[in-house]
């Protein structure tokens, strides 16, 4: 592929100063998404995968945050050398957003149509009547009913699921080329999260848009995901085609993060299988592989040293790995295979 | 433990807990300009047994009524209808000072572990307080050492006691609600999400505590979530809620490889698997709770070897 990637990310650092010392939320993450693709990003509170992604485009408090270094080049141009006006016009146009808590991130006291109407009319100059007719066309795209009437209603009078979709409306109104989605499903019921996976996957066939998917559920971005990346302490671990990276994991939180879930076993069968320790603490200066005092596999080198994210060995192009020991060769050596 | 509601084994094949025709009302009073508040009935006829030892599950979607139930089985709510009885004798509406005693034998974990924390108190203070509240402190290294000995039960390093809650992760916090919980050495706890606000990391580390402290000391645990791949590695049965019914109840074999409701086939085919082959060839079945609300009349009818569906 010689064309340039809609978005790379190179060394970002973010640091916040906070009373308490600073914390290290990002750390040289570097990474390119291709047109169309779906970037599924996985990790826990403190990874840093919500913050890298507000950085980008300007939506961290500066103070206490701070870019320390990086570039962010999408669509051609550094979004961390826009002015907060260049930003405010590319926010919602080119890239959309959706975030976890529909109740907080919509206004109560806007109809529907109105919020979905805002960006059309600030990006595009909208009058009021016709971004009437994208408002319902959007509410009819994300699956709502009656959506001429449901325009007119305010926030309240929709349940959890309706109103993530008016969020993804909303994300997707402008037709933005990356669509970055922070736990959007996660404070809603399983079976309305599968509605809005679906609604996701079809919206990726009709207009094709590149979707960044944050999520802390493995099972999700196993479902949406061509590929995925794995981010801990602030540092990438591992990240390549969803399939590879699933099957045959190459970091040691990865794989520890896969072998700990329940797959599908009853009580009574063996105890899960637990990652042993508590996560970093971010207010120190990271030092090594983040992962290193909780790895059990980790060498003197992993506590001083911190690997860089290169090519798997014998994997598929495209997996990569931040490790120095060779989990294979560990995990074979664990159960006592020659 | 000299208590004798603690040391009393109950007769064999008696439930431990058992719940009868529970109902929770909400509005429904008449309104001083006429009319009434529109009635929610968050649980509405819930009847289940839950025997020493075992780990029944309570599953369903938000607003369902598991959590509801889960307070109203330890009296931090008054049921509207119905009755609850532990070890036979039947606590419903029993006095503050008449509860007491149960009170040391029934616990309750939540969800979120900070905001269950006292944050201006030493965590070993905390897990302690039950200690005097129930008069049961001894001399200051007695108490001392029975907190000790519980933060060694639930993994803490018992140098961490004079430390405060902020200073821990999420997964401590939560160990140090589990071993306040078991302070009093009690027969049940209720936990309601207590892993959904952890990390993923950290989950398995608590599922297991879960376990080895049933196998440790017996506990029976009303065991309230929403991610079923855990109720389904923790539970000996399941109870599906919707609307404040139980739509199905059983082992937790026939419930995951034989469900009989529409809503609780629906809602298992809606989690996700972390397994990039199956989840794509995963189809969720879809199931509209606003058509198909359980009716009034709707009893649950046995379908197999204690597992029961409603239906009607």
């Amino acid at each position: 592929m010689t064309k340039a990637p809609l978005l790379e990310i190179r060394n970002l650092t973010v640091a916040f100063d906070t009373p308490s010392g600073t914390v290290h939320a990002v750390n040289d993450v570097s990474y390119s998404i291709e047109e169309g693709e779906t970037l599924g990003i996985v990790g826990e509170s403190g990874s840093g995968k919500s913050v890298h992604a507000l950085s980008m485009v300007g939506l961290i408090a500066t103070p206490p945050g701070r870019i320390v270094r990086g570039e962010v080049i999408f669509n051609g141009r550094n979004l961390l050398a826009l002015s907060q006006r260049e930003l405010f016009d590319l926010r919602g146009r080119e890239i959309g957003f959706v975030f976890q808590d529909p109740m907080t991130s919509l206004n109560p006291v806007l109809t529907i149509e109105r919020q979905i109407a805002e960006p059309l009319r600030r990006h595009f100059g909208m009058s009021a009547s016709q971004a009437r007719i994208r408002v319902i066309e959007l509410l009819e795209l994300v699956g709502i009913p009656d959506a001429e009437q449901r325009a007119r209603q305010y926030p309240h009078e929709f349940s959890g699921g309706m109103r993530q979709r008016v969020m993804i409306a909303i994300g997707i109104s402008c037709n933005p080329k990356l669509l970055i989605a922070d736990e959007a499903t996660t404070a809603l019921d399983v079976t309305v999260q599968a509605q809005i996976l679906d609604l996701v996957r079809e919206l990726k066939r009709k207009i094709g848009t590149t979707v960044i998917w944050i999520t802390h559920d493995m099972g999700v971005v196993a479902g949406l995901a061509d590929t995925v990346q794995v981010m801990y302490g602030g540092r990438i671990m591992e990240s390549g085609p969803v399939r590879s990276v699933f099957y045959d994991p190459r970091g040691a939180y990865t794989w520890g993060l896969l072998k700990s879930l329940p797959h599908g076993e009853r009580r009574g069968t063996n105890r899960l299988y637990q990652i042993p320790g508590n996560p970093p603490d971010l207010t120190q200066e990271p030092v090594g592989d983040p992962f290193a005092p909780r790895n059990p596999f980790a060498t003197d080198r992993c506590r001083v040293e911190t690997p860089p994210l290169v090519n798997a060995p014998d994997s598929v192009p495209g997996h990569k790995v931040a490790a120095w020991y060779d989990l294979r060769a560990e995990i074979q050596r664990m159960e006592g295979r020659p | 433990m000299s208590d004798t509601l603690s040391t009393t084994a109950p007769q064999a094949g008696s439930p431990l807990v058992s719940v009868r025709g529970l109902s929770k009302h909400y509005g429904g009073e008449r309104r001083l300009l006429g009319g009434s508040a529109p009635l929610l009935k968050a649980v509405n006829d819930v009847s289940f047994e839950i025997a020493p030892g075992e780990t029944l599950g309570l599953v369903g979607e938000s607003g369902s009524g598991k959590s509801t139930t889960g307070r109203i089985l330890l009296q931090l709510e008054t049921p509207t209808a119905g009755n609850i009885a532990f070890r036979g004798q039947d606590i419903t509406g029993l006095s503050k000072h008449a509860l007491k005693p149960y009170r040391r034998d029934m616990q309750i974990i939540f969800q979120d572990p900070y905001a269950s924390l006292s944050p201006r108190m030493q965590v070993g203070e905390f897990v302690g307080e039950p200690f005097d509240v129930h008069g049961l402190s001894g001399s200051r290294s007695e108490r001392q050492d029975r907190v000790a000995s519980l933060f060694r039960k639930v993994g803490l390093d018992p140098s961490f006691m004079k430390r405060y809650p902020h200073e821990f992760s999420g997964g401590q916090r939560q160990r140090v609600n589990i071993a306040r919980a078991i302070a009093l050495n009690p027969a049940f706890i209720v936990a309601d999400e207590p892993i959904t606000a952890l990390d993923v990391s950290i989950q398995a580390q608590i599922v297991n505590l879960f376990q080895d402290l049933q196998d440790e000391l017996g506990l029976t645990y009303l065991f309230i979530a929403h991610d079923l791949s855990m109720i389904r590695y923790l539970c000996h049965r399941v109870a599906v809620m919707l609307r404040g019914r139980i739509v199905e109840i059983g082992p937790c074999e026939a419930i995951f490889d034989n469900p009989q409701h529409a809503y609780t086939r629906a809602l298992l085919s809606a989690i996700p698997v972390p397994d990039p082959d199956i989840e794509r060839s995963r189809r969720p079945l879809s199931f509209d709770v606003n058509a198909n609300l359980p009716s009034e009349e709707a009893v649950l009818r046995p379908v197999g070897d204690r597992h029961f569906v409603l239906e009607g």
